[in-house]
């Protein structure tokens, strides 16, 4: 039994391989880049709205507000990452119930290069927001000895994230195979409408936990803001 | 008994007891959400939309202890790197 998509080779030449895990992410890059272009090709902004304009804005909307009320601060500026994560991870799992095609989030490398952008992303908008010396300030916050703590938990929280998205995904997978090899008939479609709610909720999870993360290094730490960034953090 | 049979005995016996000890915690961690969050529902009908999305957020972050312990058991039984050397050096 395979555990995960990057064991499926279609194309090898000398050390560069083609794995499954590649071109299910180039497939799933392809109906995102291809769907949202041919939508907003021809967008109106009086009247009435085609329907698929509409479903797009309500996606946008959705993120907008979910952003906000998870970081308390306008989603402007996060929303073109935590986005296109949350779309991303949610499209892959998705498309899952396609026969022959296996989630590219199945694999643990996928889930790795998504939270090593997460683990990037978090000094990113930090020093963004606050210059070097304000978000570094953070590390020595209480007292210097709770340095290596902040440091060891940034490293943990990315090996969390990755893992937990990989072993949500991968899990499900691997539960169809084995009922499949033993109650064939039915049983493997509950599992994999289970799998699709898991899927989705994994990737708004994923996402939520990335502006969490990322809303904890761009804080403003007084007054109002600092007391309900703790609220949120203390709430997920 | 030789070392490929040792290492699958092994394996398989730490791969059960990986899978029954993980699922412990978690089990107890998700009961006592859902009670809450089902008190707090009943409580305030209102208010329900907010409690179910975190709960479900909750949830899965609950059950990722346990999805660990599923990783690792896998690991051992589908892709044991001993097992892979043992096969390869004999």
């Amino acid at each position: 039994m395979e555990l995960s998509p990057d064991s499926t080779i279609f194309w090898q030449w000398g050390p560069i391989k083609l794995n499954a895990t590649i071109a299910f992410t180039w497939v799933v890059m392809a109906v995102l880049v291809v769907g949202s272009w041919l939508i907003t090709r021809r967008l109106s902004s009086d009247g009435k709205l085609s329907r698929r304009q509409n479903l797009l804005e309500t996606l946008v909307t959705f993120m907008n507000d979910q952003i906000r009320s998870t970081s308390r601060q306008e989603p402007g500026r996060f929303l073109p990452f935590v986005g296109t994560l949350f779309l991303f991870i949610a499209f892959s799992n998705c498309l899952e119930i396609f026969p022959g095609f296996e989630p590219p989030t199945g694999s643990l490398s996928t889930t790795a290069a998504l939270a090593i952008c997460v683990f990037i992303a978090v000094p990113f908008f930090g020093v963004l927001q606050k210059g070097v010396f304000g978000y570094l300030k953070h590390y020595i916050k209480p007292s210097v000895f709770m340095m290596p703590f902040e440091v060891i938990g940034e490293f943990s929280r990315t090996l969390a994230l990755a893992v937990r998205l990989y072993g949500n995904i991968m899990s499900g997978t691997i539960i169809v195979g084995i009922l499949l090899s033993i109650a064939p008939l039915f049983f493997p479609i509950i599992m994999q409408a289970l799998g699709l709610l898991i899927g989705f909720i994994q990737a708004y999870i994923f996402a939520v936990l990335a502006m969490v993360y990322i809303a904890s290094a761009t804080s403003v730490q007084k007054g109002q803001e600092a007391e309900s960034e703790k609220e949120v953090k203390g709430g997920s | 008994m030789d070392n490929i049979g040792l290492i699958g005995m092994i394996s398989i016996i730490v791969a059960g007891g990986t899978m029954a000890v993980g699922s412990i915690g978690p089990a107890l961690g998700e009961a006592r959400a859902v009670s809450q969050a089902l008190s707090a529902i009943a409580q305030q009908p209102d208010a329900s939309g907010t409690i179910s999305r975190t709960l479900f957020v909750g949830l899965a972050m609950i059950e990722s202890m346990a999805i660990y312990c599923f990783v690792v058991a896998l690991i051992l039984v589908f892709a044991n790197p001993f097992w892979k050397y043992v096969i390869e050096h004999p």
